[in-house]
């Protein structure tokens, strides 16, 4: 046994055991994460509509996304005679493909990335784009009316708010001179204002920067307000409507998975990633194994984890308070106020590191 | 040539696209905007409505026709079930008629519980279109805030008669069961209570920018349109126009209390949100004077025969319901039965606009703007 494990520590074999460890790991973040932020999800609405929310399936409902998940499951996958068959099955795995994809670029702590890419960035917004077309070809085939009206919005609504958000992302490029997400969070390492988004004298609009990739997330991740996939109370479901059972779920389980992205990604570029806010080498040396090792990993964890899920909390929080925007209104508010404050931050930003 | 299916596809996919292209979107019975089975066949260019065509029918349940098999007393629950959000007024206008061709008297107490209990039930109903309505624009919270001050007003109505939502609460000739001191106390604490959520209401809903971008200026009804097609209620005060049954044609002792009609100029959405907004206020004002002036006295006028005959005539009774103006008309040749019994709506009013005004609109705003004519689809098919 002892020999099979010293072995495996060896190259080549380490790199695919490693491999395997980080596919095992982000299937289950991702899985974990897309049950239990529906009951977070759950919980949290209700608690803002002051009722209890999931009660009956295990201590505080805990149990509910399995029983979820089980029912879903069992359901059989409708496909609807007048559907194009094969792009209707291919949807739900075109959008989550992508989404997994993400996270293996994603750094939760200094020595816990999946792939340390040096374009990370750029990987990540690659795959994350793919999300537009698999919705848009999921309800498309599925020849719903109410689901092609929402297509039609989600393509532009999604290319309007690409632009602002990549914007902004080119402006903490700008700020940080690296596309590696590794090297991003490294810099920001320290007191807490190193972070990116207390750097105002790289750009003195980062608070608005921050804003604008927030609603950029919002809207790329078709969260309320901005949620003109769904629209449920005019699109019926929007493109999902054609969808049952698992096939359904995994469309969820793909938007739960594409905010902990969005979310993770302003957690990286503005919140510093895994650092602790004060620098953890001033501790005393008898808590020095809180800033190496194990030790290090899970404090860092912790802290990308805490900053994570705050943000995500704020992103449900909306959802439960505001109404649906208007179509127009969302690309009025993406063409005329969000692009060119991104453009102005972007010359602003420019003009501090690159020339001054 | 006969074409396969896949053929046909493929040609219609070439031909889509056209400029001059329009689709049928079959709006209901079954969609959560219609809150009910309500069916509007839009014909669509693109996400433009280009006509939304209401078919009713769906839940017909020939209420009218039944006035016309049953005896007086029978069909007094019939009138609860119409539009099941404002019962008490409903039953109100049935016992009002029946209580104007028969010449009963009400007792002043019995007069006093029906005003505040059809105001009570006024807010109720404000409350269920307010929140739906909300919901419809996506926000779902309201309606649950909704739902729990409802609570209360059910609560203290489910007291005195025992019904929740169809109440048959009136009788000809006064109520069913006196109010005892645990309602009328409930009622006055309500008031102040109701104020506090209303303040609320008002910073967490009417003034969000993301909702009064929705509905501001959307939904334009113009005076003409509303006489035209007959609207009443929020919508036609919405459109400018003072009219509440209330004060245009009196009942009950409504004219003994100190009360406004709420009225916008603007004809959109956000100015029959506002009055619906202001009449819960209004509707606690008078509330607040009935409950302090209530006096002692029978709740029932004590001589009402068993078996109802009116007398040979036609009659007709109105009442200010919470979508509008109700009416009852009622034609009687002087046996225990109705001989006929036509029934005025509100909401067919409102919904006969639709047609008209939400062409051109994009369909979130065409929703936006059937959400802000209050419909109770029941209520229109009768």
């Amino acid at each position: 046994m002892s020999a099979v494990i010293e072995l495996l520590g060896q190259e080549p074999y380490w790199s695919f055991v490693r491999l395997a460890l980080f596919l095992g790991g982000v299937a289950a973040f991702v899985g974990a994460n897309a049950a239990y932020l529906v009951w977070v999800e759950r919980k949290t609405a209700a608690y803002v509509q002051r009722r209890p929310g999931p009660m009956e399936v295990g201590p505080q409902g805990l149990i509910q996304p399995i029983a979820d998940a089980v029912k879903l499951l069992s359901k059989q996958v409708l496909v609807p005679p007048e559907a194009d068959g094969i792009l209707f099955r291919l949807a739900p795995v075109l959008i989550m493909t992508p989404a997994m994809m993400c996270f293996v670029a994603l750094p939760y702590g200094s020595a816990l990335v999946p792939a340390n890419l040096d374009l990370g960035l750029l990987a990540l917004f690659a795959f994350a784009s793919v999300n537009v077309m698999a919705l848009m070809l999921g309800a498309w085939s599925s020849r719903n009316k109410f689901a092609i009206i929402s297509a039609a919005r989600v393509v532009s609504q999604n290319i309007a708010y690409e632009i602002p958000m990549l914007l902004t992302v080119v402006t903490t490029i700008l700020m940080s001179g690296s596309m590696n997400l590794s090297t991003i969070v490294t810099q920001q390492g320290g007191w807490f204002w190193n972070w990116n988004i207390f750097q105002l004298h790289h750009n003195p609009l980062v608070w608005l920067s921050f804003l604008t990739f927030y609603i950029c997330m919002l809207a790329e991740t078709n969260r309320a307000p901005f949620d003109m996939a769904e629209s449920e109370s005019e699109l019926v479901a929007g493109a999902f409507t054609e969808y049952a059972g698992m096939s359904f779920g995994v469309f969820f389980m793909a938007e739960y998975a594409n905010i902990v992205i969005g979310c993770s990604l302003a957690v990286i570029l503005f919140l510093g990633g895994w650092n602790c806010p004060i620098p953890l080498d001033i501790l005393p040396s008898w808590l020095g194994w809180l800033s190496t090792g194990i030790g290090g990993a899970l404090v860092g964890l912790g802290f990308f984890f805490a900053k994570l899920y705050a943000l995500i909390f704020t992103v449900i929080w909306i959802r439960w308070t505001f109404p649906r925007t208007q179509f127009y209104g969302l690309l009025n508010l993406s063409w005329k106020i969000l692009i060119p404050v991104a453009l102005v931050t972007l010359w602003l930003t420019s003009f501090l590191v690159k020339v001054l | 040539m006969l074409l396969t299916k896949e053929q046909a596809l493929a040609r219609s996919a070439h031909s889509v696209g056209g400029p001059n292209e329009t689709f049928v979107l079959n709006l209901g019975p079954q969609h959560p905007a219609t809150h009910g089975v309500l069916r509007v066949k839009l014909t669509m260019d693109g996400e433009f409505v280009q006509r939304a065509e209401p078919v009713c029918g769906y839940i017909h349940r020939m209420h009218e026709k039944m006035g016309e098999n049953r005896n007086y007393s029978q069909f007094l629950p019939n009138t609860s079930r119409l539009d099941y959000l404002s019962a008490m007024q409903y039953t109100h206008a049935w016992c009002g008629v029946v209580e104007k061709a028969c010449k009963i008297e009400v007792p002043e107490r019995a007069e006093y519980i029906r005003v505040i209990t059809s105001e009570l039930n006024r807010i109720a109903s404000h409350l269920v279109g307010w929140g739906a309505w909300v919901m419809d624009l996506g926000g779902f919270t309201p309606i649950l805030y909704a739902f729990d001050d409802r609570e209360k007003i059910l609560d203290l109505l489910e007291h005195i008669c025992g019904a929740r939502l169809t109440f048959c609460y009136y009788r000809f000739g006064g109520v069913v069961n006196d109010v005892d001191e645990y309602f009328l106390n409930g009622t006055r604490e309500f008031v102040p209570y109701m104020r506090e959520r209303m303040k609320m209401y008002k910073k967490l809903v009417t003034q969000n920018i993301i909702l009064r971008k929705r509905i501001e200026g959307i939904g334009i009804i113009t005076p003409d349109q509303c006489r035209r097609y007959g609207a009443c209620g929020p919508v036609l005060r919405g459109s400018g126009i003072q009219h509440d049954v209330r004060r245009a044609e009196p009942y009950s002792i409504y004219h003994r209390f100190d009360y406004d009609i709420p009225v916008y100029h603007e004809c959109d959405s956000m100015a029959r949100y506002l009055v619906r907004m202001d009449e819960i206020e209004q509707s606690l004002r008078i509330i607040e004077q009935a409950v302090a002036k209530i006096p002692e006295g029978p709740f029932v006028h004590p001589k009402v025969p068993k078996v109802i005959k009116v007398p040979a005539g036609d009659y007709t009774f109105a009442t200010e319901a919470g979508r509008g103006r109700f009416m009852v008309r009622l034609v009687s040749d002087g046996s225990d039965i109705p001989y006929r019994v036509k029934l005025r709506t509100p909401c067919l009013a409102n919904l006969s606009l639709f047609e008209e005004t939400s062409a051109g609109m994009l369909l979130p705003d065409a929703l936006a703007h059937m959400g802000s004519l209050d419909l109770v689809i029941p209520d229109i098919d009768r």
